[in-house]
C-alpha cells in the first residue's frame, strides 16, 4: 500500500473525533455563551461563576482537588520508588495489582468508604477496639479528600513508576561515584528525570479531583456542594443547558491549563506512558 | 540496616495496597450479611447469591453494562487501530494534530465530555438511550486504543511488511499475516483497557443514557441515597472473583508460555 494509502486509514477516526469530540465541545461554548430566552450572545452564564455559593463551590473544589493531587503525590512518590527498587519481571502484575480495583465499581467502592468512615463504622469499631480514639470525618471536606485521594491514586502511581523504572541505573551509579549522597542523587538526578510522570501524574488527579460530583455526593452526604455538583444541578435538575453550559466553560479553563502543561513537558506520545 | 529499609520498603508497599483494596474486602463482607442495613452485622448468609438471579433490575443493568462494554470496546479497538496505522506514517505536524486531538477526551473533565455528548445528541435529535451511551463509550475509548497500538506500530519493523508485499502477499493479507501479529499485544490491552473503562464509567453514562438503559453504575448511583441493595454486593463480589480467577489463569498460560519458549531457545 502506498504511503499516501496508509495515512488515509486514519480519515475514519478523525471524522468521528470531530464529530463526538470538537463539535460537541463547541456546542458546550455555544451554550455558554448564549442567554437562555433569545439566544443571544451573553456572558451572564459565565458570570454566574461569581455569585456567593458558586464562587464558594469553585473555591472549595479547587483547595481540595489541590490536597487530593499533593497527598497522592506525597503517597505515590515513595511507592513508585519501592517498587523500582523491586524490579520485577514484567509490569503486567504490577499494573494487574493496581488495575484490579477498578473492576468493582467505583461507585460502589466508594460507597463502602461510607460504611468505613461511619460513626459507627468499620475503622470506629477497629479504633475502639484498639482504644483509640474515634475518627468523625464522614459528611465533611475531610472525608471527601479522602475518597478523592483512594478514588484516583492508581493514576498517579502508574505515571511516576513508569518514568522511574526508565532511568537508567548507571546514571545513578555515577553520581554516587562523582561523590553524591543519596539526598543529592534524588533532588539533582532522581526526580528532575521523573518530572514527566509527575507532570502527568498530576494532571491525572487532579482534573478528576477538581471536577467529580459523585465523590462529594456519596461523601459528603450532599451538605458539601464542589462546582462539579453545581454544574450538574443545572444539567439534570434545572435543565438549564445555558448557565451548565457557561460554569462548564470555567471548568474547561482550568482543563486547558493542565493540558498546556502536559504538552509542553510530554514530548512523546500523548500520555500512553500513562499505562 | 540494610534489611530494616527492605522491611520498611514492603510494609509501605503493604499498606498502600490495604487502602487500594479495603473498600473491597468491606463490599465482600456486606455480600455475606444477613441483615439488610449495611451498618449492622446480623449473621452470615448467602441468600443474596441466591436471590441475585431473581432480582430483574440488576440482572438487566449487567446485561447492559456487558454488552456495552464489549462492543465499545470492539468499535474502539477497530476503529483505532486502523487509525492507529494511519497515524504513524503521517509526518510530524498532522501527527501531532492527531495525537492532540486524541488527547482531547482523555484529559478533559469527563463531566464537561458527558455535558457536550448529551448537547450533541438532543440537537441531533437522538433519543438517549442503548445507542446514545454505545456511541459515547466508544468515543472516550478510541483515544486509549491508538495509543495503546503506536507504540507497537513503531517497533515493528517496516521490511517484513514490505519483504511481504514483494513476495506478492495483497496489502491486507500481508497486513494480517505480518503486521498484526507483531502489534497484537498492543491491540489487546487497548481493548482490555477500554472495555474496564467502559464497565466502570459513571459520569459519562450519567448524561448520555436518558432514562430508558441503566448500566450497573448508573443503578448503584440512584440507589445510594435510599440503600444499596445487598444483591449489588454479591454480584460485585462474582464479578471480582470471576476477573481475579481469569487473571490468575492467563498469567499462568503466560508464564508457561514464556518458559516453553526460553526451553525451546536454549535447545
Amino acid at each position: 500500500m502506498k504511503k499516501k494509502n496508509t495515512i488515509l486509514l486514519s480519515t475514519p477516526y478523525g471524522l468521528w473525533m470531530l464529530g463526538f469530540t470538537i463539535i460537541p465541545l463547541l456546542m458546550v461554548v455555544g451554550y455558554g455563551l448564549t442567554s437562555r430566552s433569545d439566544g443571544s450572545f451573553t456572558l451572564d452564564n459565565i458570570r454566574l461563576i461569581a455569585s456567593p455559593e458558586n464562587r464558594r463551590a469553585l473555591w472549595l473544589s479547587v483547595r481540595l482537588s489541590l490536597l487530593s493531587t499533593l497527598f497522592c503525590l506525597l503517597i505515590a512518590y515513595p511507592l513508585a520508588m519501592v517498587l523500582r527498587n523491586m524490579k520485577f519481571k514484567s509490569n503486567s502484575l504490577l499494573v494487574m495489582l493496581f488495575i484490579m480495583p477498578m473492576w468493582i465499581n467505583s461507585l460502589l467502592r466508594i460507597v463502602a468508604w461510607q460504611n468505613i468512615l461511619e460513626r459507627k463504622g468499620v475503622l470506629n469499631t477497629l479504633l475502639q477496639f484498639l482504644h483509640l480514639p474515634a475518627v468523625n470525618i464522614i459528611n465533611s471536606p475531610a472525608a471527601i479528600v479522602l475518597g478523592m485521594v483512594y478514588d484516583f491514586l492508581p493514576f498517579m502511581i502508574l505515571p511516576l513508576y513508569n518514568t522511574l523504572v526508565k532511568i537508567d541505573e548507571n546514571v545513578i551509579n555515577a553520581a554516587h561515584d562523582l561523590g553524591a549522597g543519596n539526598f543529592h542523587t534524588f533532588t539533582r538526578i532522581i526526580f528532575p528525570l521523573s518530572i514527566p510522570g509527575v507532570i502527568s501524574g498530576i494532571t491525572m488527579v487532579f482534573v478528576p479531583s477538581l471536577t467529580t460530583f459523585v465523590i462529594s455526593d456519596i461523601l459528603g452526604g450532599s451538605k458539601v456542594l464542589l462546582i462539579g455538583n453545581v454544574i450538574e444541578q443545572q444539567f439534570q435538575k434545572l435543565a438549564n443547558w445555558h448557565s451548565g453550559s457557561g460554569l462548564s466553560l470555567v471548568l474547561m479553563l482550568f482543563v486547558l491549563l493542565s493540558m498546556a502543561l502536559v504538552a509542553k513537558y510530554d514530548k512523546g506520545e500523548g500520555s500512553a506512558n500513562v499505562w | 540496616m540494610v534489611k530494616l529499609k527492605r522491611f520498611g520498603q514492603k510494609l509501605y508497599l503493604a499498606l498502600v495496597i490495604l487502602f487500594l483494596y479495603a473498600p473491597i474486602f468491606v463490599l465482600v463482607g456486606l455480600s455475606f450479611n444477613s441483615s439488610k442495613s449495611r451498618s449492622k452485622w446480623g449473621g452470615f448468609t448467602t441468600k443474596w447469591y441466591r436471590s441475585m438471579f431473581s432480582n430483574d433490575t440488576i440482572l438487566a443493568a449487567l446485561r447492559d453494562t456487558l454488552i456495552i462494554a464489549l462492543l465499545s470496546a470492539l468499535f474502539a479497538t477497530l476503529l483505532g487501530t486502523v487509525a492507529a496505522i494511519g497515524i504513524n506514517r503521517m509526518k510530524k505536524l498532522p501527527r501531532a494534530m492527531m495525537l492532540g486531538v486524541t488527547n482531547i477526551p482523555m484529559l478533559n473533565a469527563e463531566i464537561v465530555t458527558g455535558i457536550s455528548l448529551m448537547l450533541l445528541f438532543l440537537a441531533l435529535k437522538l433519543e438517549l438511550g442503548f445507542w446514545t451511551v454505545l456511541l459515547s463509550h466508544t468515543s472516550f475509548n478510541v483515544p486509549y486504543v491508538i495509543l495503546s497500538v503506536l507504540p507497537k506500530l513503531k517497533q515493528t519493523n517496516r521490511s517484513t511488511y514490505e519483504a511481504a508485499l514483494d513476495l506478492g502477499a495483497k496489502p491486507l493479507r500481508a497486513f494480517f499475516a505480518v503486521v498484526l501479529p507483531d502489534i497484537f499485544p498492543g491491540v489487546l490491552s487497548g481493548f482490555l483497557l477500554a472495555f474496564t473503562l467502559s464497565l466502570d464509567d459513571f459520569i459519562i453514562t450519567h448524561f448520555t443514557r436518558g432514562n430508558s438503559v441503566s448500566t450497573l453504575s448508573t443503578l448503584i448511583y440512584s440507589e445510594t441515597r435510599k440503600g444499596i441493595k445487598p444483591e449489588m454486593y454479591a454480584l460485585s463480589t462474582l464479578l471480582f472473583v470471576s476477573v481475579l480467577v481469569l487473571l490468575i489463569f492467563i498469567n499462568r498460560a503466560g508464564a508457561k508460555q514464556e518458559k516453553k519458549r526460553l526451553q525451546q531457545n536454549a535447545a
